[in-house]
């Protein structure tokens, strides 16, 4: 019996993957029957599969190591085991000594009554978050796998070099960036998007102005961490609680000032 | 606590998947303990109701990935030999051993991104929409890496054995 169509290399995989539905597997059991190349190739590819579990299958048999259950079930505070790393950096110290003598003390900071009024890049940041994040098509001009010239230009329009923070180890990946306009002057908008398809930016302009330590806004509804670290303006803003974006701003200044 | 069952759950899985993208038991389970502490330290940012399992790959993939961006930015810290050394120390059990060896030096030379894909899906079985959701690419991508990852680990092992190194073996496709 033949069928009604030609069979593709994605047909054959997804059949050895078991993503086919009931119709479209008998279709291709039919195919392969009088098609002993193909049915040769999902041969080959089962026994790949058999291999790998071969090569590193014993790893589910295994006894899970006391020290990863330890790690799970009695997870230490969160100050040793989520942040150490940064926390001893000098960055950090430059960044405590930029501060107030509150230091890292966020709330010490907000509370006190000689901070001004928030700039407005925060509320451009925060509009360009509300804007962008929620673009489902192009979210960005310039997407992730062309980071390297995505920089360059940011960049060269910004007059100064920028880096695209790595947030990787939270679970965040870079989705890509855009220039936008503050202002009359250009400023930088990176996008990341963790696997819950949860959205944050780094918005980044040229910015006169002293350093300053972490600073905290909510007031258009999303929240925002800024901070001045010369030459540039950062706002990293996200549709999320203020400790877990404060725990993303940690990760992206410690990234861009290494 | 759930959360914690849930994670302990994925042990086992992410140390095998470990072991195919790292080749080394020790590099492996040192990938997977880094992998809970960015998971327990980021639990807070893990939504309920969403794929707890793919979560905890893309953690690990992701780490995995910097310390290979870390070590090419540095390419003297591991020389050739050592990292041969290092992919060494399986035990293949069911096929037979030197073809498994041939699976284990294709798999090694395949590009990154179809080594992964094809270690998701042909080793840890997961489904295309996982997949995509821990590569952070489209299903179509998954598709096409893993269709072409197959048939690039399908032609290492044919040429290996078309050039007469083991050509006493029978082509992979023969085997029962």
């Amino acid at each position: 019996m033949s069928t009604s169509r030609h069979m593709s290399d994605a047909d054959l995989n997804a059949y050895v993957d078991g993503e086919l539905d009931d119709v479209s597997r008998t279709e291709l059991e039919a195919w392969l029957a009088t098609h002993p190349e193909d049915a040769a190739r999902v041969e080959v590819y089962r026994q790949q599969n058999k291999g790998l579990q071969d090569l590193f299958g014993a790893a589910i048999d295994e006894p899970v190591p006391e020290k990863m259950l330890d790690l799970v079930k009695n997870p230490r505070p969160a100050k040793s085991a989520g942040r150490p790393a940064w926390m001893q950096t000098a960055a950090a110290a430059a960044l405590l000594l930029a501060g107030s003598a509150g230091g890292w003390s966020l709330r010490g900071l907000q509370d006190a009554p000689q901070i001004a009024a928030t700039p407005t890049y925060v509320e451009r940041a925060a509009g360009a978050y509300t804007v962008y994040a929620a673009e489902v098509a192009r979210p960005v001009e310039i997407t992730a796998d062309r980071e390297d010239f995505l920089v360059a230009w940011l960049s060269k329009r910004l007059g100064n070099p920028l880096k695209a923070p790595n947030l990787n180890s939270l679970g965040y990946e870079l989705v890509g960036g855009r220039l936008l306009e503050d202002s009359g002057k250009p400023a930088a908008q990176f996008m990341y998007e963790n696997s819950a398809k949860t959205r944050v930016t780094v918005y980044v302009l040229t910015y006169e102005g002293k350093d300053t330590s972490f600073k905290f806004s909510d007031t258009s509804g999303i929240s925002v961490f800024y901070w001045i670290d010369k030459p540039f303006a950062y706002a990293l803003a996200a549709d999320l609680p203020r400790q877990q974006l404060e725990e993303i701003s940690r990760l992206v200044y410690e990234n861009i000032s290494r | 606590m759930d959360k914690q069952q849930a994670i302990i759950d994925e042990i086992p899985g992410l140390r095998r998947f470990a072991r195919g993208l790292s080749g080394n038991r020790e590099l492996a389970d040192d990938l997977v303990q880094d992998c809970l502490e960015r998971a327990l330290a980021g639990l807070g940012t893990w939504q309920e109701n969403t794929n707890m399992r793919a979560w905890l790959f893309t953690i690990l993939r992701n780490l995995y990935f910097n310390q290979l961006r870390a070590l090419s930015r540095r390419p003297n810290e591991i020389s050739y030999d050592e990292h041969q050394e290092l992919m060494s120390g399986t035990q293949p059990t069911q096929m037979d051993a030197l073809m498994v060896r041939d699976l284990e030096s294709a798999l090694n030379q395949l590009p990154y991104k179809h080594r992964e894909v094809v270690l998701l899906v042909g080793l840890e079985g997961m489904n295309y929409k996982d997949a995509a959701e821990v590569l952070g690419v489209p299903t179509g991508t998954v598709m096409s890496r893993l269709s072409r990852g197959r048939e690039m680990l399908k032609n290492l092992m044919d040429n290996d054995n078309h050039n007469g190194r083991r050509s006493d073996k029978p082509p992979l496709r023969s085997v029962k």
